[in-house]
């Protein structure tokens, strides 16, 4: 075999891209197709259904829960106040009644005769999507939200920390090997999407807060640092969620890890443009990586999307090595042997001969490579 | 059934979290054998999303290596975008299991947490699933507490148990109240409804129907509790696969077209044959090993994601699954890291590193996790969290399969709320046969003494025991195989499937260091006779080939039991492997590691030598 399927992370100066933008429970979409839209804009808004307050009536009342619907003044489906009386009691000869009021503002859920238990929701909470790609609505999903097109440079990142955010690209360090200093982060990286190098620290990720820096773009992270960070360690690597003020994509991994040229060079270029990027990750059970999109103008031209397909290992294709040895170097294949070889570890592996940047020639298990897409 | 006149090539796969395998089956010869085998990386996301891509991509490798194999350039199972099933030089049957996307999650609700709740846990864990929570009346959280877990949980679907048929039914229509109140929605997609399945007191059907008809699509079976002193969880499994193939395969993506392929011979016709959750598959065939030889097993199969431990115990044969969804060679590494805490992982290692190095390789496994060790430091340190995974994932499978709480005592359900005492754990390494470890890092080790080493230090096994491989983890696709041929099954599992390492003699007990722990006299076939008075705290591997068997007199150190008894001799006949005999005189309940390294390692050394588990001068 000549070649062989490799997972590989997308960089590139234009992909054509498009995102579901999707409200979690059925609502209204506020746009229409062929709108065009800006990241910050509104495209589908919903209300979630309320908190749920169990309230055991039967006990309140102090009677059986078949005969609590004697007593009550409200039925399923009723707004209610806080304070107002649901149900009373007929006390001693109409006298000593007692009211059983609601503890929160909402609606009667239900009401059980098995349980005499009632449940009430507390008011809907509204939630709102953006569009969080700059583009042009080419669907509407009814009730549900838009899918929105563009065309972008892209990087796709390894790992990343946080939501959605936007900004101006703000390219701080020299180069992909440099690793910046908390002293370089300044009031001027306020709002903007910077990028540090080969590392982030944690001192540079708490001046980020504390400037409200929104984005920060690295080829890695020490595990440590993020360990002291979000308080906690990452068991399973579904993240997005965390809440700490400022977005983090990782593009290499974990430690110090040169950014990959290709991603470095894409970024400077882009310095200054303004782009939107997400830390949603989550590997496995519908995998997602974290992105960096910077649209780029377009005029009457037809978008078409490139057909999804799996990045093949060839002589000749550029790589990055993504375990020990050698981790993180940027190499150019140069041989695809058949044949099972054994590596230090005697692990009998699928190879690849490859050139890395500083000239060396290594062989690498196949599994351990990634292939750069440009 | 199907015969062997139609059914001679038969392609099986398991679609995986991180990789999808192959293996063809052949009848040559008047018997089925494994032939050849291929894999390729799983296809569920993006930027392919559809399993079917993975699936082609193994079986195009299959097609090639059968090709070189037969040199014959007609042998044609796919054309790169479907499978030939039922033609011609193509292939007779297709059948499949799947854990991709995350496999079936579910969750659980029982009135009594330790009765029905851990009952309903049972047929849910027996089906395949991953258990992401059980609720019950009694687990002491409050109810909206329960209602906001419901709702974030976002499972496949939801099985609710509670109550014996004809009892109390306000506790279990409590619990169908707070599912209806969280109103919660299936994880793939919101254009269907959440499956329920309920199968608890018959007496409440009417007040679950009222409460959650509407808002679920809810399926009432046979309560699997029926009585305190029986589980019934047949039809709710058999509920729960028929959900499973019906509901969460058709949303994953690309698992209609795979439905489509999966067919073979049945009763001389060709017939669809259902996509099982890879768990499920792998307990089918383990209970046909226990059963077939009259055997108590233990099996375990550690993947990327989840650690699934399988058990038959007792002469009942009671079968018992759990998962442990988050311990895991990949997907999961770092949470084994968060679990076990670094230094229990690091007391399995022999030589230094720094903890931040440590901790960015394991999350560089967990986000790039098809990566492989290439330096035999890695390998190490791989194998020792390995061991960690294993051994927590063990710990949960002997708190869980235990022996029905509850029962043959004269007191009402709700007396039993108040109990805290748990049932017995009914897995017992004295009495255990065989050992059999599957899963990437148990089945790829370089070396099989590694496999045998993990198998002991995180099981522990007591007195004598038999230890097994599955070698290049099929026992999915057999279980799946087992459904349109038990004979095809069968046949492969006994010659290609498992791959037997050989046995391990471990006394019980405690003696001090330097006393004799085991005085093994061992007649072996090549005429040789092995002699030795071990003291404790030692390991001896001695070669005992696959089929080979040793008449051995074991007689225990003063105040151990080698499972007949303290200080009694044991005469036995020995089954060797690829790996040999192993005697462990390192002590059991307890075994314990010295805490201080510069005890520790030299004896990991020491153990690991003896073993061969890794090349000498690496040790170094």
């Amino acid at each position: 075999m000549a070649q062989a399927y490799s997972a590989g992370l997308t960089v590139t100066k234009s992909i054509v891209l498009r995102k579901d933008r999707i409200l979690p429970l059925k609502g209204k979409v506020l746009v229409k197709k062929g709108d065009k839209v800006k990241a910050e804009d509104l495209v589908a808004e919903t209300k979630l259904p309320g908190k749920v307050v169990p309230f055991n009536m039967a006990n309140k009342l102090g009677v059986q829960a078949n005969m609590v619907t004697q007593f009550l003044k409200v039925k399923a489906g009723d707004e209610i106040k806080a304070g107002q009386v649901m149900a009373q009691t007929k006390g001693f000869f109409g006298f000593f009644k007692t009211g059983i009021k609601s503890p929160i503002d909402g609606e009667i859920e239900s009401i059980s005769k098995i349980t005499g238990q009632m449940l009430l929701r507390e008011p809907r909470i509204p939630v709102q999507v953006k569009a969080f790609l700059e583009g042009i609505v080419v669907e509407v999903i009814e009730n549900e939200g838009v899918i929105i097109e563009n065309k972008s440079a892209y990087v796709q990142g390894i790992f990343g920390i946080a939501g959605e955010t936007t900004g101006e690209i703000m390219v701080l360090a020299k180069n992909g090997s440099e690793v910046i200093k908390a002293s370089q982060v300044d009031e001027s990286c306020k709002g903007k999407l910077i990028v540090t190098g080969a590392m982030v620290t944690l001192d540079v990720i708490r001046k980020c807060q504390e400037i409200g820096v929104n984005g920060i773009i690295s080829g890695g992270v020490d595990d440590r640092d993020l360990k002291e960070l979000l308080g906690y360690d990452i068991g399973v690597a579904i993240t997005g969620h965390e809440d700490i003020g400022v977005t983090i994509v990782v593009t290499e991994g974990f430690g110090e890890i040169k950014m990959a040229d290709a991603t470095f060079d894409l970024l400077k270029e882009f310095d200054g443009k303004k782009a939107s990027m997400h830390g949603k990750t989550q590997i496995r059970a519908g995998v997602m990586r974290p992105e960096i999109i910077i649209p780029i103008p377009f005029e009457g031209e037809k978008l078409v999307a490139e057909e999804a397909k799996m990045a093949t290992l060839e002589i000749g294709s550029t790589i990055r090595v993504i375990r020990e040895p050698n981790f993180g170097h940027i190499a150019k294949i140069t041989g695809l042997p058949e044949k099972l070889t054994k590596v230090e570890s005697e692990t009998l592996v699928r190879i690849l001969e490859a050139e890395l940047s500083n000239g060396e020639k290594v062989i690498l298990p196949r599994a351990n490579v990634e292939v750069i897409e440009m | 059934m199907a015969d062997t006149q139609n059914l001679r090539r038969i392609i099986a796969t398991d679609c995986g979290s991180t990789t999808t395998k192959a293996i063809l089956i052949e009848y040559v010869d008047g018997e089925y054998r494994q032939t050849v085998r291929g894999e390729a990386p799983t296809t569920v996301e993006q930027p392919l999303n559809d399993v079917t891509r993975g699936v082609v991509n193994a079986v195009t490798e299959l097609q090639e290596l059968a090709q070189l194999k037969y040199n014959d350039p007609t042998i044609k199972f796919t054309d790169g975008d479907t499978l030939f099933v039922g033609k011609e030089n193509g292939i007779d049957a297709y059948v499949s299991t799947s854990s991709a996307g995350g496999g079936l999650q579910m969750m659980v609700t029982g009135v009594v947490a330790k009765m029905t709740g851990e009952s309903a846990e049972r047929a849910a864990l027996g089906a395949g699933a991953i258990v992401m929570d059980l609720i019950a009346s009694n687990d002491k959280r409050a109810n909206y507490e329960k209602i906001e877990r419901i709702r974030a949980l976002r499972p496949d679907m939801i099985l609710m148990a509670g109550g014996v048929d004809g009892g109390t039914t306000k506790h279990v229509a409590e619990m169908a109240e707070l599912v209806g109140a969280a109103d919660p929605k299936p994880r793939l997609g919101s254009s269907y409804k959440l499956p329920v399945i309920y199968a608890g007191n018959n007496k409440a059907v009417d007040a679950i129907e009222e409460t959650l008809k509407a808002k679920t699509d809810l399926i009432i079976t046979d309560n699997l509790r029926p009585t305190l002193e029986r589980e019934n969880l047949g039809p709710a499994r058999d509920k729960i696969h028929d959900l499973f193939m019906e509901h969460v395969m058709a949303q994953a993506p690309g698992y209609n077209k795979l439905m489509s392929w999966a067919m073979g011979p049945v009763d001389g016709k060709m017939k669809q044959i259902p996509i099982m959750p890879t768990p499920a598959a792998v307990g089918n065939i383990m209970q046909t090993i226990a059963r077939e030889n009259d055997i108590e097993v233990l099996g375990v199969d550690i993947g990327g994601a989840t650690t699934d431990v399988f058990s038959v115990f007792t002469e009942d044969k009671i079968f018992n699954r759990t998962v442990s969804a988050n311990l895991g060679m990949s997907y999961s590494i770092s949470n084994v890291l968060a679990t076990a805490g670094l230094d229990n992982i690091l007391r399995w290692v022999p030589f230094d590193i720094d903890e931040s190095g440590l901790r960015n390789m394991i999350k560089n496994k967990m986000i790039r996790p098809t990566t492989i060790p290439q330096k035999f430091k890695e390998l190490v340190l791989e194998q020792a969290i390995a061991n960690e995974a294993l051994r927590y994932a063990f710990i949960q499978h002997k708190e869980f399969a235990v022996s029905l709480k509850g029962g043959q005592k004269q007191r009402e359900i709700s007396d039993a709320f108040a109990q805290t005492s748990s049932g017995n754990s009914i897995v017992d390494m004295m009495t255990l046969d065989l050992l059999v470890g599957s899963g990437g890092v148990l089945s790829h080790a370089p070396r099989r003494n590694q496999t045998a080493m993990l198998l002991i230090n995180a099981f522990l096994p007591e007195g004598v025991t038999r230890m097994a491989v599955d070698s290049i983890f099929m026992m999915p696709q057999l279980g799946v195989l087992a459904e349109i041929s038990p004979k095809a099954a069968t046949e492969v599992f006994e010659k290609d499937c498992l791959i037997y390492l050989g046995s391990c003699v471990a006394p019980v007990g405690k003696i001090k260091p330097g006393k004799i722990a085991l005085s093994a006299d061992i007649k072996l076939p090549n005429g040789k006779t092995f002699k030795e008075d071990i003291p404790f705290g030692e390991i001896r591997m001695i070669p005992l080939g696959v089929g080979e068997t040793a008449k051995a007199t074991l007689t225990p150190g003063r105040g151990l039991d080698l499972g007949v008894g303290k200080n009694q001799v044991l005469e036995t006949e020995l089954h060797g492997g690829v790996v040999g005999l192993i005697l462990d005189t390192r002590g059991r309940r307890p075994f314990l590691l010295p805490v201080e390294a510069s005890e520790r390692v030299p004896l990991l050394l020491k153990w690991m030598k003896e073993l061969q588990a890794y090349p000498e001068e690496l040790l170094k």
